[in-house]
C-alpha cells in the first residue's frame, strides 16, 4: 500500500487552477455565458441554502426571496449612492439579505421542521409582493425590469464573457472559501449540533437560539450575493419574477442532488442542474424531432426533474457527493483512505436527528 | 358604523369564510396522509389538478359525467397506489424531511405529466351548479359556495365517521399513534399507506372539481397547495378539525384584510397576508390551535 498522504486543500485548489487557469483558455463565449456564469451563481446559492438547510437543519423555501433581496439591494446602492464602488455595493447587499433573513429567521427561535418550512414561504410570497408593489425598488421603471449596471472594480471593466466569468468565480471563491471555513470553526460545529439534537446541544452550552439567528443571517448573506450575481452578471437584468417560488425549489433540489451538509455537493448538483435541461433538449430534439417542441419540453423537464429527485433520494440520500466518493474509493483505494479523513472530518450522519423517528417504519 | 357598513363587513366575512371552506377541503388531504404517514404532502395541488385536468378531459371528449368522474376517481386510487410502491416504499426510514422534497418531485413528475397528456390551455368546468348570488338576510351568498360547504362539511362527516367506526378506520388510527405498536400487532403498514394515498387522491379530485370549477382548470390550480399550508400551519398539521377551523380563520382574515388593509399598501396582499397571519398566531401559541401539544413540533 502506497502511503502517499495528500494534504485536504489539494482537490480544491487543483480545481481552482483549472477554473482559474485552464478554463478561460478552452471555453467560448457561449460556454460562459450559458453554462459557467448561471453554474457559479446557482453554486453560491446553494452553498448559502446548504449552511442553513444541510448543516443547521433549518429547511428554507424561500432562497429565491433573499436572492431578490440581494439583487435589488445592490441594484439600489448602486443607483442611489453616488461613486460608491460595485463591491461595497454589492456588500451592502448581501448585508441587506442578512437584515431581511434575520427577520424570516425569527420564527425559528418557535417553529421546527415544517412549520419553520412552511413559515419561510411567507419571506418568498412578502417579498416577492413588495418587489412588484413598490415601484420605488425598480426606480420606477414602467416595465419593472431594469438593466444591471456595468461590471467595474478599480478601473477594470468586466463586460465580455470571459470577465464576466472571472468577476463571478472570484467571488464565488472567497465566498466559498469563507463558508467552507465556517463549517470547520466551532460555530460550524454548533450548526450540526442544534440540527441533530437541539435539546442536547443546549444542555452541552450551545447557544441555540443565537446559532440558528447565525445560521439564517450568514445564509441570507450568501445566498443575496448569489442573487446579484444572478441578476448583474447572468442575467444582466434584475426583476422579480425571476426570483419565484420555482427558482426556490431549484436551489433546494441542488442542494438535495448535491449532498447536504457538503460545500462541494452545492457544485455537484448546481452542474447537473444547468447543463440537464440543455442535455435534455438536445436529445428530445433527436429522438422525436419537430415533436418536441418547447412545450414538450417543458413538460419533459419537470417530469424527468422530479423523477430524479425522487430517484436520488431513494438510491443516495447523501447526494452526489456520495456517489463521487464511492466511485473515487473504488478508483484509488489506497490513496484515498487517506484523503477522506483529513478532508472531511465534520459531516456527521444527518439521520440522526430524533424527528426521523416518525417517518421511520 | 351604520348598518350597510355592517351587512357590507358580514358579507365579506360570510365570503371569506365560505372561500376558507375550499381551502379547508385542500388542507383535509394533507392532515389524512401527515397523520398516517408523517409525510407533508406537496403534492396534493398536482393530484388536485391531474384528477381536475383528467376529469375535464374526459367530458370535453364526450364521455358521460357519471362515467368521467368514476374513471377519475378509479385513476385517482391507482395514482396513490402506485405512489404508494414508487415512492414511498424505497424511502421506508428516511427522515420526514427527506419524503418531504421528495413529495416535491413527485408533484413536478404529476403535473408534468398531466400537462404533457392533457395539454397546458385552461379548460372551463361545469359543475351544473348556478353560481347566482342568493339574498339571505340582506347579505348576499354564492349558491356555489354554499355548495361547496355543504361537500366540505360531508366530506368532514364520512371521514370522521369512518376514522371511528371501520376497521381501516381504526387500523390508521393506529398507525397514526404508534407507527412501531401498529407493525408490532400486526397491521400491514405498506397496505395502510396505499390506502390512505388513495383516499388522499379523491379528496383531491373532489376538491379539484370545486377548485376548477372556480377557477377554470389550468396549471395554476396545483398552487392551491401553497393556499392550504398557512391553514395546516394555523390548525396543525395532523387535526382534521383544525384544518376545518384554521380554513375558516385564514379564509375570513385574508377577505377582510384584503378589503380594509388591502387599499391602504396598495392591493394583492392575498399571497402572503394568510402566511403572516399564521406566524403571528404561532408565535403566541406554538402548537397551533388543534395540533398535538408536543415540545418539539418537528
Amino acid at each position: 500500500m502506497r502511503t502517499v498522504s495528500v494534504p485536504p486543500w489539494t482537490w480544491p485548489l487543483a480545481v481552482l487552477a483549472v477554473a482559474f487557469g485552464v478554463v478561460p483558455f478552452v471555453a467560448s463565449g457561449y460556454v460562459f455565458d450559458a453554462l459557467l456564469i448561471p453554474f457559479l451563481a446557482l453554486s453560491l446559492a446553494a452553498v448559502g441554502l446548504n449552511l442553513l438547510t444541510g448543516y443547521a437543519g433549518q429547511l428554507s423555501l424561500g432562497t429565491a426571496a433573499f436572492m431578490a433581496v440581494g439583487a435589488f439591494a445592490a441594484y439600489n446602492f448602486n443607483l442611489r449612492v453616488e461613486g460608491l464602488p460595485l463591491l461595497v455595493s454589492i456588500g451592502l447587499a448581501g448585508l441587506a439579505a442578512t437584515a431581511v433573513g434575520l427577520v424570516f429567521g425569527l420564527p425559528s427561535l418557535r417553529l421546527r421542521g415544517f412549520y419553520l418550512a412552511v413559515s419561510t414561504l411567507a419571506a418568498q410570497f412578502f417579498v416577492q409582493w413588495a418587489l412588484t408593489k413598490f415601484s420605488w425598488f425598480s426606480n420606477d421603471n414602467a416595465s419593472g425590469v431594469i438593466d444591471a449596471p456595468t461590471l467595474e472594480v478599480a478601473g477594470m471593466v468586466f463586460d465580455t464573457p470571459l470577465g464576466r466569468y472571472i468577476f463571478s468565480l472570484s467571488i464565488v471563491t472567497v465566498l466559498t472559501l469563507l463558508a467552507w471555513r465556517l463549517v470547520r470553526t466551532q460555530t460550524g460545529h454548533h450548526f450540526i449540533a442544534v440540527r441533530d439534537n437541539e435539546l442536547a446541544a443546549r444542555v452541552i452550552g450551545v447557544p441555540v437560539l443565537r446559532t440558528k439567528l447565525l445560521a439564517f443571517a450568514v445564509s441570507s448573506f450568501i445566498v443575496g450575493v448569489a442573487g446579484v450575481l444572478w441578476g448583474f452578471v447572468y442575467l444582466r437584468t434584475v426583476e422579480p419574477a425571476g426570483f419565484n417560488l420555482d427558482r426556490s425549489f431549484q436551489i433546494l433540489f441542488i442542494v438535495i442532488i448535491g449532498g447536504l451538509a457538503t460545500i462541494r455537493g452545492a457544485f455537484f448538483g448546481a452542474a447537473l442542474i444547468v447543463v440537464f435541461p440543455l442535455l435534455l433538449s438536445r436529445a428530445g430534439s433527436f429522438f422525436f424531432g419537430s415533436w418536441f417542441d418547447s412545450g414538450v419540453l417543458d413538460m419533459s423537464q419537470r417530469i424527468v426533474l422530479g423523477a430524479l429527485i425522487i430517484f436520488f433520494l431513494a438510491v443516495e440520500p447523501q447526494g452526489l457527493v456520495a456517489l463521487w466518493d464511492r466511485a473515487r474509493k473504488r478508483l484509488f483505494p489506497a490513496r484515498n483512505s487517506t484523503t477522506t479523513v483529513h478532508a472531511e472530518p465534520v459531516e456527521a450522519p444527518r439521520k440522526a436527528s430524533t424527528s426521523s423517528a416518525r417517518a421511520a417504519l | 358604523m351604520d348598518a350597510s357598513d355592517l351587512s357590507f363587513f358580514a358579507e365579506v366575512l360570510i365570503g371569506g369564510l365560505l372561500s376558507g371552506v375550499m381551502y379547508s377541503l385542500v388542507a383535509i388531504g394533507f392532515v389524512l396522509i401527515y397523520k398516517t404517514s408523517g409525510v407533508l404532502n406537496f403534492a396534493q395541488g398536482a393530484q388536485l389538478l391531474f384528477a381536475a385536468l383528467t376529469f375535464v378531459s374526459l367530458v370535453e371528449r364526450g364521455v358521460p359525467f357519471a362515467l368521467a368522474l368514476l374513471l377519475t376517481f378509479a385513476l385517482m386510487v391507482l395514482l396513490g397506489l402506485v405512489i404508494e410502491r414508487t415512492v414511498l416504499r424505497p424511502l421506508v426510514n428516511q427522515p420526514p424531511i427527506t419524503l418531504f422534497m421528495a413529495t416535491l418531485g413527485l408533484s413536478y413528475v404529476i403535473e408534468g405529466v398531466a400537462q404533457l397528456v392533457w395539454g397546458t390551455q385552461v379548460h372551463a368546468l361545469e359543475l351544473g351548479i348556478a353560481d347566482e348570488p342568493l339574498q339571505f338576510l340582506g347579505i348576499m351568498v354564492s349558491t356555489f359556495d354554499l355548495f361547496a360547504a355543504a361537500t366540505a362539511g360531508v366530506m368532514v362527516a364520512l371521514l370522521s365517521a369512518f376514522f371511528r367506526y371501520t376497521r381501516v378506520g381504526l387500523a390508521f388510527r393506529a398507525v397514526a399513534d404508534d407507527t412501531y405498536a401498529a407493525i408490532a400487532v400486526g397491521l400491514r403498514l405498506p397496505r395502510i399507506w396505499a390506502t390512505v394515498w388513495a383516499a388522499a387522491g379523491v379528496i383531491a379530485l373532489v376538491a379539484g372539481l370545486l377548485w376548477g370549477a372556480r377557477l377554470g382548470v389550468q396549471f395554476s390550480l396545483s398552487l392551491v397547495v401553497l393556499k392550504a399550508l398557512p391553514v395546516l400551519v394555523l390548525g396543525g398539521f395532523d387535526s382534521i378539525l383544525g384544518a376545518i377551523v384554521g380554513g375558516l380563520v385564514i379564509g375570513a382574515l385574508e377577505k377582510l384584510a384584503e378589503v380594509y388593509i388591502g387599499p391602504f399598501v396598495g392591493g394583492g396582499i392575498e399571497s402572503w397576508f394568510a402566511y403572516v397571519a399564521a406566524l403571528a398566531f404561532l408565535l403566541i401559541r406554538p402548537s397551533g390551535l388543534f395540533g398535538q401539544k408536543l415540545v418539539e413540533r418537528a
